[in-house]
Formats: structure tokens, sequence, C-alpha cells
């Protein structure tokens, strides 16, 4: 079990927290990132995800490394799909699981946020009027 | 002269026409290789841009070498 993967085919939830069972652990945190229908005052129908895979594994999985260094957690994942998603599908899953509650949600927290900030991941959104675009690539003109 | 794998991703991939391409070139630093690439295609401005160099995130000053591959990194939107 990797602690940072791609999928191209659909999450399971369940049995990626089944993943991270462990009988010492009193939590599992897990956090779900799904497609919204909307985003920055537009709506949204669908979007593709890229990525930058070899660099980005290795990314995911300091930032996972780093969760386990950081807070008082067991285990800890975190699994991103790319190619194209429909409204509602699961897009990301983390789950962090800890002797207590606390420590896992800092550390699910932590985990998500890095994730977003450096794992080299891209989103492109399809909108109701048949355009698109890059989610943070917008080049606003003077 | 030194002969650099080059990988687009995303919008610069989209921009370049291409997902990746062999570059014959002088530059030596990657922020020289991207000058040189932007003459070429025009990128879009950016908010930020990263490089990486044989899957790894660089400094813009890093020196390239013969069969380096590179990335260049437009701002993330993973989750």
């Amino acid at each position: 079990m990797s602690a940072f993967a791609f999928s191209r085919v659909a999450l399971v939830p369940a049995e990626l927290a089944e993943s991270l069972r462990d009988d010492a652990c009193g939590a599992l945190v897990t956090f779900e990132g799904r497609v919204r229908n909307h985003n920055d005052g537009r709506s949204v129908e669908r979007l593709e995800y890229e990525g930058y895979e070899a660099l980005a594994v290795k990314e995911g999985e300091r930032v996972v490394a780093e969760a386990l260094d950081r807070f008082r957690i067991t285990h800890a994942r975190c699994v991103h799909r790319l190619g194209p998603l429909a409204l509602g599908d699961l897009a990301v899953w983390v789950g962090a699981s800890a002797h207590h509650r606390s420590e896992a949600f800092a550390a699910c927290c932590y985990i998500i946020d890095a994730v977003k900030d450096r794992v080299p991941i891209w989103k492109k959104e399809f909108y109701a009027g048949g355009d698109s675009g890059w989610v943070n690539c917008q080049v606003r003109s003077a | 002269m030194p002969k650099i794998h080059v990988e687009y991703f995303a919008i610069l991939r989209e921009h370049a026409g291409c997902g990746s391409e062999e570059v014959q070139t002088g530059a030596r630093t990657a922020a020289e290789l991207f000058r040189e690439l932007d003459g070429r295609y025009r990128f879009p401005r950016l908010a930020s841009l990263k490089v990486a160099i044989n899957d790894e995130f660089r400094d813009w000053d890093a020196s390239l070498s013969d069969g380096d591959s590179v990335v260049f990194i437009p701002p993330v939107a993973g989750g």
C-alpha cells in the first residue's frame, strides 16, 4: 500500500478506509474531495485531472511522511483520481488513523492542504457555456 | 549542443501543442531554457511557475546537462 497513489478508476471509500484498519487505532479520519458543480461563480459540468506522475507520487509520499512525522498518527494515505470526472465523483481521498481522534483530524487536514498546495496535479473545468479553463491558471488581461 | 527532453503538462501542454519534445539548446540553466521556449510558444503569464529537472523540484538557476528531463510546472490544482 503506497502512501500516495493515482487512480484512473473510481475510488471506493470503504475499501480505502479498510486499508487503514488497525485495532490499536480508535480514530480513523477521512476526507473525500468531490467534484463540485460550481467554482468562482461559474457553473461547472465536468472536469479532468492531469498529473505529472513521476514527481507527484514522490511529492505526495513526502507529504504523507511529513504528516506521520508531525502528528501522533499510525497510518495515513492519499489517493487522487486522474482523467475525466463527473459532478459528485470522488476526486481525492485522504485517511489518517491514530490512537486518538485529534491527531488524526490534524493530520488529515495537513495532508489535503499540502497536496492541494504542492503536488503537481492540474484540474481543467468544463463550464455550462461550453468553454473550459485550467484552475489557478487563468490569464487576467490588464 | 546539449539535448534536453522537455515535458509539458496542462495549460503549457496545450500551448506547446505537444506533450514532450527533444530540444537542442545552448541554454545553461532551466531559466534560460524557459526563456528560449517562451519565445517560441508565447506561454500564458501565470501566477507562478516552478521547474523540475529529472523528476525533482529544482531552482531556476540549476544548470542543465545533456540528456536531462525538464518539466515546467504551472500553478497546481489538485483536490
